[in-house]
């Protein structure tokens, strides 16, 4: 490559010399620049990835993986840490987000791109990217204000409760889910449409049996993008979960999740527990690390079989 | 076999008359938007019989198709005046059932459009779509549709390949084959063989001899050797307007109107 580069000027010398070696000059700068800013921020998450796991480790492992993952007990004072309802109360609020995330956003995408005339979704579809921009803060104190009330006078519980961290969240990952969606149907070509609707399909089974398959890809990174972001969200959950200890029985109980343990309880952790909290940090990394691989896997099923097929 | 026997019985005339037209175009316009793109064009379609349409680009030819199964009424912009009637029935009264009009009326394009599916899927989603469920119909269907179409001696071993990875004559083919496994009555081809090789156009070509005892073909060619050989009537198309349509050896060998005769014997277009 520096080679090449070398011989440049010296081609172009004859002609106009000067200008040939600023611009090189100037490139070799800017590739530079590009170079160290990608580095350090890649080194940056390097960082705090490792120091996670290495103040994270070392209590998983004098604690016991087995009793830090399957037991019910967090007594942070008495040195018991078990994090099972936490575990099980995140993926609990994160299932049932991805649920009404997935069939609302979803919804959402197909209406816009089978059946709204292409302005009205140049018009609405910027209007739910919007939603994206306000704070969680917001959602929960909504959440708090009347999903909470609504849920505990209706359908009975406290109403602090995994149902009501799956309904905000689920609203939360909307306009990512919508957006990027409707980018993947989108991308389908129209011949597929138009053939299979000249096949004698109606609208609605040329949708679900052409377009959602050939957009499958996209869709699962859409709800990936959304996963990732009901795993991780904190403040919202804080507000609207309860974070009580037990380990939720329905979804009207309320929980604990991994981040909100994290979020509550850094304030006045210190030692063993601080570490432990470090350690939940582990654990919610290794969740996210799997649930993405899994999604990953579903999404690229289709190109492997025709790879077989071949 | 039996099916083409009572077709063939169905298309004796009746005692009383001539043969009725399978389809029947009566004063038809068709715009997009402002463009007036089919000016009050009448044609009728007979059955078993192969019909070309010739004309240069953008004289309407994929317009007047695309009206025939009502595939414009996708088009935001499209409307329409007149009428088009299959068996007597106008396929725009407002209680047509459009799918199944399209099932009756199957296209293939100028471009293959296979789905991102195998070519045993591809050719069942159709029928599927009609109800048919049973795992041996819907076999003899994908085989015969194959037979019909030339391709099946090629791809009978790898019914589960992607249809996308066969090479362009061949998704062609499939194309028809998953139009003929509806037991459509009329097949619309939209200039079949303009992207083929001579081998591949031939195939379709020879097809289409054997399909005409079943169904009424109409073919749209750029090619005017090809509508010369391989249809019974021509209707030739300019600017939207119908000029001249008959008998396909009249047409070519003494066309009515000056502009006829100047389009086959390559004077413009
Ligand atoms: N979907 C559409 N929207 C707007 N104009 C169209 C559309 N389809 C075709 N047209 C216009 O209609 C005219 C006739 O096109 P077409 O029927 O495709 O002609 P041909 O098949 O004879 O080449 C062209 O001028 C084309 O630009
Ligand atoms: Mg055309």
């Amino acid at each position: 490559m520096s080679t090449m580069r070398a011989q440049i000027p010296v081609q172009s010398a004859a002609r106009r010399p000067l200008l040939a070696r600023r611009r090189l000059d100037s490139e070799r700068v800017i590739s530079w620049v590009l170079f160290l800013m990608a580095l350090s921020a890649l080194s940056g998450l390097a960082v705090i990835t490792a120091f996670i796991f290495k103040e994270g480790i070392p209590i998983i492992a004098k604690v016991g993986l087995r009793r830090f993952i399957f037991s019910s007990h967090w007594y942070p004072l008495e040195g018991e840490f078990g994090i099972l309802p936490m575990i099980v109360g995140s993926l609990m609020v994160t299932a049932g987000a991805m649920v009404i995330g997935m069939v609302f956003g979803l919804g959402c995408a197909i209406l816009l791109t089978q059946y709204c005339p292409p302005r009205m979704v140049s018009i609405i579809k910027p209007a739910i990217e919007l939603l994206a921009g306000i704070p969680s803060v917001v959602y929960g104190f909504i959440g708090v204000a009347i999903l909470v009330p609504f849920i505990r006078d209706y359908l009975g519980g406290p109403g602090l409760s995994v149902l009501a961290s799956s309904i905000v969240l689920g609203v939360m990952m909307l306009p990512t889910i919508t957006s990027i969606s409707v980018d993947a149907l989108r991308a389908v070509p129209k011949s597929y449409i138009e053939g299979s609707i000249a096949l004698g399909a109606t609208e609605w089974q040329t949708t679900h049996m052409v377009v959602l398959k050939a957009a499958r890809s996209g869709i699962v990174a859409a709800v990936i993008l959304g996963m990732g972001r009901a795993v991780g969200e904190t403040m919202a959950v804080i507000m609207v979960a309860g974070n009580t200890l037990e380990l939720p029985h329905s979804i009207l109980d309320p929980v604990r999740t991994l981040t909100s343990n994290i979020a509550l309880e850094m304030g006045y952790a210190a030692g063993d527990h601080r570490k432990a909290l470090f350690a939940t940090g582990v654990v919610l990394f290794v969740i996210i690390m799997v649930l993405n691989t899994i999604a990953l896997r579903v999404s690229r099923r289709r190109s492997k079989v025709k790879v077989l097929a071949k | 076999m039996t099916q083409v026997m009572e077709q063939i019985v169905q298309s004796v005339p009746q005692p009383a008359g001539p043969v009725p037209a399978k389809m029947v175009v009566e004063d038809f316009s068709a715009s997009f938007g402002e463009m007036q793109v089919l000016k009050r064009v009448n044609l009728q379609i007979m059955p078993c019989e192969r019909l070309a349409i010739i004309g240069p680009a953008s004289s309407g030819k994929t317009t007047l198709m695309r009206s025939l199964n009502r595939l414009n009424d996708m088009e935001p912009q499209f409307s329409r005046e007149g009428r088009i009637q299959l068996d007597g029935h106008d396929i725009y009264h407002p209680q047509t059932d459009v799918p199944a009009l399209r099932r009756r009326v199957g296209m293939v394009y100028a471009v293959p459009t296979p789905l991102p599916w195998s070519i045993y899927e591809n050719i069942t989603y159709g029928p599927r779509l009609a109800g048919v469920t049973s795992r041996q119909r819907l076999d003899a269907l994908v085989e015969s549709s194959l037979r019909a179409s030339f391709l099946w001696d090629e791809v009978k071993d790898r019914l589960d390949m992607p249809g996308t990875d066969l090479s362009g004559g061949q998704q062609q083919r499939l194309c028809l084959s998953r139009v003929l496994a509806l037991e459509p009555e009329v097949l619309l081809l939209d200039e079949p063989c303009s992207g083929l090789d001579p081998i591949s156009t031939a195939r379709i070509e020879e097809a289409m001899v054997e399909l005409k005892r079943k169904y009424s073909i109409v073919l749209v060619t750029n090619n005017t050797k090809q509508a010369a050989r391989a249809s019974d009537r021509t209707a030739f198309f300019l600017m939207g307007e119908l000029i001249e349509c008959g008998p396909t050896v009249e047409l070519f060998t003494n066309p009515k109107h000056q502009r006829t005769s100047d389009y086959i014997t390559g004077h413009f277009g």
